[in-house]
């Protein structure tokens, strides 16, 4: 790459410190609700906390349900990648199918993937529950985690198809004719030049089972199977809300979901296809 | 003795207990906080006294309290015991979900009389009562001698104290919310429901109430306008405001060291009656499938007993039901308590009739709608009622459901057939032979949908050709799909009509999508290159609203596009225009929705397009930098035709997504006005929750939206994959 002018640099940076602003803006509140003692909505102006506690904090992990939020995290965390390794597994293997087969029903399959997102949710728990009954996987963490990883399935399933569609094909033949199976070819050539596409899927993945509540809450009995959004849901009533304490749990959530970005990122810059690629 | 309310200790007991069945209770409940702590104490002195007896408690979202019962009872999952209003005891007892109780069931004559009113439904009684809900006065004592006696010296009293310029009021309550406003609507000597059963809805008592709401805010401003729970315990936390009206939840919510008092409602100086709030009943109900009825009949007396009341109501602060509890000086002469207890005997209990949860949302629309002067308060009162009787029509008659059975296996059938014929004619058989692997890729994937999606979705459209009431399903053909096709009740502008509804959600939709992925794609671009350095904290720091669980943020939001005390509209008046009131109309209440899922999807198609950016050889942009392109050409020519391949199916599901976005019209703009910014799943919603749960009309309406995206996909190819 050419060197870039100061001004271009200066430039970039501004747009990138306003634009961070503005998107964290309304996150201050977050951060001075869930700091302020009290459990009201704040409303004034300044995002900024008056008073300083981390009396929310410890309630959520001390003492709100005598004390079961580690347990709960832990529930989370393995519903959450457990759903991330069998989306992800799942979808990569259906998408190889579709980017490189050319079998009959392969377009009604991709289009019936795509046609399981389009039924709204609101129908779907009910005779979700009576199913999971059946299969004797109500209140399990088990069922949560295949309803899940089903959910996830056809978003990651596109994504991958289409990005396995832009990896050469030249690459696999010279692997054919080194003696490769298709099998070692997906997995020793495909799978690693679409880092950023799995990378991406699985972020999907888990923020599809890190933050949903509704059917957690419909299909779990048990206080310490809860999932955290459950726990936190908890603190929404029908006429008040207990703001301090949704707060400080919406932060102890997210902090999670940043810090796998953070290390999950480095596969999504760095060009690997340009260098595997050549010619 | 053991309370197992954190399940692992699903105490395996050793023979103490002997041959007898192991009685172990379920009670299911909602409540937080102090209220959760008092049932728990209460819980384990039940326990204390019946050893073999073991109890289990779970606490549950409110929002998935009502519907997780619906979907566990019948079927045998539910609790022994739940704990909740009095309200829905009308459904539950028509839909069978659970058990009246007998004369002798439980000591009636020592729980207050109006409360036992509250739990009879039909004559019969089905739960005992534990507390009663309703709001009074609040007042801060360092700002007021004493409280207002009558509405008269209310608002004199909110008069001197009000100064909308420097953001102080009088009075603040939620005036647009139709239950804080049914304390004036019965003390001008309105109803809701006449003694006849009939809908009192427009007559004159309640046309006077929402003139005098309108007074309040509009002539007297001594109550701010659009005025949300936040905003009321903003404004007297922070001393701006003398007097709020709220409930027992309030004090939770105040601020430490404030010097509140409580008081009853005052009198309504017109009329000279007291101004009564609705009053809700929270009550044990005893489930109609429990295996051990007895024992469940036994805790739910228990928890309304004489210690167990007392201790609820001094460490719970629950206003209980229980008259002796009062007998006790520290609840008896309680300042909270005592003040409940006096309102008490002017609130009307909330109506039971099943018909009252349909009255919510158009008795609160018309109240936006006088309160922000669109129209005149009998007019608004009409119309609602119209809507009333709009969602309580009769359901479709009855049919028979014999031709369509008939029709769908003979379609089945001839698909079969026709199936097999081209099967047979291209030699479909040995072409699978040929590409069995991608069967074998295809099928953990194909076997997990099948099972957990297909089913269940055959399973929900199917119940769009039945009617729902009162617990039984009814089949009714298509007469679903016919009522919302033709639109007949409305005019095609009427937010309730299919099309509008419609056209707002393409709107809605195309308008997202087209910012999410140019915002995306932006940002994807400026983050990519290597020169510019902290990428990595730019990257993190943008993706924060992804992160962050929607529901506090969408909220953060609507609080943001307040008309006085937003920060968009301080924003506006600092650069010299005119504030907004943002939900009063159409456009900038739909531009408030948009503002806020921009916000919340952009990081998302960021995200995908850093992905998809890794697919281009940077060696080709460099070509083309070389050759002399300019950005934008580049940009045209090169990065975007190659991203287009991963970043349609994104687009697609966006699309899909949005289209199906409910949560964020809900908490953002719930619908104002008058329902005109609502998209079809919200409807949709609507129709499954306060509008009679109408699971049948509901599902109609999902099929539609399922046919209107899949007609999408079809028309623009979509279905066919990415292949050129």
């Amino acid at each position: 790459m050419k060197k870039k002018s100061t001004f271009e640099v200066v430039v970039t940076h501004l747009i990138l410190i306003l634009a961070c602003m503005a998107v964290l803006y309304p996150v201050l509140w977050v951060v001075k609700m869930a700091l302020s003692p009290s459990q009201a909505f704040s409303m004034s102006l300044n995002p900024f906390p008056t008073e300083v506690t981390l009396s929310n904090f410890e309630h959520l992990l001390f003492h709100e349900s005598g004390g079961l939020f580690f347990r709960q995290l832990f529930n989370s965390i393995v519903v959450a990648l457990a759903t991330t390794v069998i989306g992800v597994l799942l979808s990569c293997t259906a998408a190889y199918a579709f980017s490189r087969f050319r079998f009959p029903g392969r377009t009604v399959g991709l289009a019936s993937f795509l046609i399981t997102q389009m039924f709204p949710g609101v129908v779907m728990a009910i005779p979700l529950y009576i199913l999971l009954d059946n299969l004797a996987l109500l209140n399990s963490l088990t069922g949560l985690i295949l309803v899940y990883s089903t959910t996830s399935v056809p978003f990651c399933v596109w994504m991958l198809k289409g990005y396995f569609d832009t990896i050469p094909r030249d690459l696999e033949e010279a692997a054919i004719m080194d003696g490769a199976s298709q099998w070692t070819i997906f997995t020793k050539v495909i799978l690693p030049l679409a880092k950023p596409a799995i990378v991406v899927t699985a972020l999907f993945s888990f923020m599809t089972a890190w933050n949903e509540f509704i059917l957690a809450a419909t299909f779990l009995s048990d206080e310490a199977m809860f999932t955290l959004p459950v726990v936190l849901q908890r603190f929404v009533g029908d006429y008040s809300t207990q703001w301090g304490y949704f707060a400080a749990g919406a932060i102890l959530v997210s902090v999670p979901v940043m810090l796998l970005f953070f290390r999950l990122q480095k596969f999504l810059v760095g060009g690997l296809t340009a260098g595997a690629v050549k010619g | 003795m053991v309370i197992v309310d954190s399940g692992t200790a699903f105490a395996q007991r050793s023979g103490k207990q002997g041959a007898g069945e192991e009685v172990n209770l379920q009670i299911w409940h909602a409540y937080r906080g102090a209220e959760e702590a008092a049932l728990r104490k209460v819980t384990a002195s039940f326990i204390e006294v019946n050893p073999d007896i073991s109890v289990q408690l779970l606490p549950l979202p409110y929002e998935a309290f009502a519907n997780r019962l619906t979907s566990a009872i019948p079927r045998g999952h539910g609790p022994d015991v739940f704990i909740a209003a009095h309200e829905r005891a009308g459904d539950w007892s028509r839909s069978g979900l659970i058990a009246a109780l007998g004369e002798d069931e439980a000591p009636w004559a020592s729980y207050h009389p109006i409360t036992v009113d509250a739990v009879t439904f039909e004559g019969q009684r089905y739960a005992v009562p534990l507390a009663y809900k309703s709001i009074v006065l609040f007042y801060n004592a360092d700002m007021l001698e004493g409280p207002p006696a009558t509405t008269d010296e209310m608002i004199a009293l909110g008069r001197a104290h009000t100064d909308v310029r420097q953001g102080r009021y009088g009075l603040v309550y939620e005036a647009a919310n139709f239950y804080m406003h049914a304390p004036w609507l019965f003390g001008f000597g309105g109803e809701i429901f006449s003694e006849d059963g009939s809908l009192g809805l427009d007559g004159p008592g309640v046309v006077k109430s929402f003139e005098f709401a309108d007074r309040l805010v509009n002539e007297e401003r001594i109550v701010p306008e659009e005025a949300t729970n936040s905003l009321v315990s903003h404004l007297f936390n922070s001393g701006n405001a003398p007097m709020a009206i709220s409930g027992p939840w309030f004090l939770g919510e105040l601020q430490e060291g404030l010097n509140f008092k409580l008081a009853p409602l005052p009198i309504v100086s017109e009329t000279g009656l007291r101004a009564r709030p609705l009053m809700t009943v929270e009550a044990a109900f005893v489930s109609s499938q429990s295996k051990h009825p007895e024992a469940a009949r036994q805790f739910a007396r228990f928890l309304a007993e004489h210690d167990a009341a007392v201790v609820r109501a001094l460490e719970g602060l629950q206003p209980v039901a229980t008259l002796s509890a009062y007998d006790d000086p520290r609840v008896g002469e309680h300042p909270l308590l005592g003040v409940f207890r006096a309102q008490l005997d002017a609130t009307v209990p909330m109506p039971n009739d099943p018909r009252m949860r349909s009255v919510w949302e158009p008795a609160t629309q018309a109240l936006g709608q006088v309160l922000r002067g669109a129209f005149a308060a009998d007019l608004a009162l009409k119309q609602a009622t119209r809507r009333v009787e709009i969602y309580n029509r009769p359901p479709p008659e009855r049919q028979d459901g014999r031709p369509l059975a008939i029709g769908i296996i003979v379609v089945l059938l001839l698909a079969i057939g026709y199936g097999a014929y081209v099967f047979r004619r291209d030699g479909i058989w040995a072409k699978m032979k040929k590409t069995y692997p991608a069967y074998v890729y295809l099928a953990p994937a194909i076997i997990g949908l099948g099972v957990l999606v297909a089913v269940p979705f055959v399973v929900g459209s199917a119940v769009s050709l039945f009617s729902y009431r009162e617990g039984e399903f009814t089949y009714v053909g298509l007469a679903n799909f016919i009522d919302i096709i033709l639109s007949e009740e409305y005019g095609l502008r009427d937010p309730l009509s299919f099309y509008y509804t419609l056209a707002v959600t393409v709107i809605w939709t195309a308008a997202n999508v087209f910012l999410h992925v140019s915002l995306g794609l932006f940002f994807a671009l400026l983050l990519r290159d290597p020169w510019i350095k902290m990428r990595g904290i730019y990257r993190v720091l943008l993706i924060v609203p992804w992160a962050i669980p929607n529901y506090i943020t969408a909220l953060i939001w609507k609080g943001m596009f307040h008309k006085q005390f937003g920060a968009i509209n301080a924003l506006l008046v600092w650069l010299g225009a005119e504030p907004v009131s943002w939900f009063s109309q159409f456009s900038t209440a739909f531009a408030a929705n948009l503002a806020t899922n921009v916000w919340l999807g952009f990081p998302f198609m960021m995200v995908v397009t850093l992905g998809a950016l890794q697919a281009i050889p940077s060696d080709l942009e460099e070509a083309a930098s070389v050759d002399g392109a300019s950005r934008w050409q580049r940009f045209r020519h090169v990065t975007f035709p190659l991203l287009k391949p991963a970043l349609i199916p994104a687009v697609v599901l966006g699309t899909v997504w949005t289209f199906n976005m409910f949560n964020i019209i809900y908490l953002v703009s719930g619908g104002e006005p008058d329902g005109s910014t609502e998209i079809l799943i919200s409807e949709a919603y609507k129709w499954a929750f306060t509008r009679q749960e109408q699971y049948g009309y509901a599902a109609a309406y999902a099929v539609l939206i399922f046919f209107v995206l899949l007609g999408y996909s079809f028309f623009t190819g979509q279905l066919k994959g990415t292949d050129k």
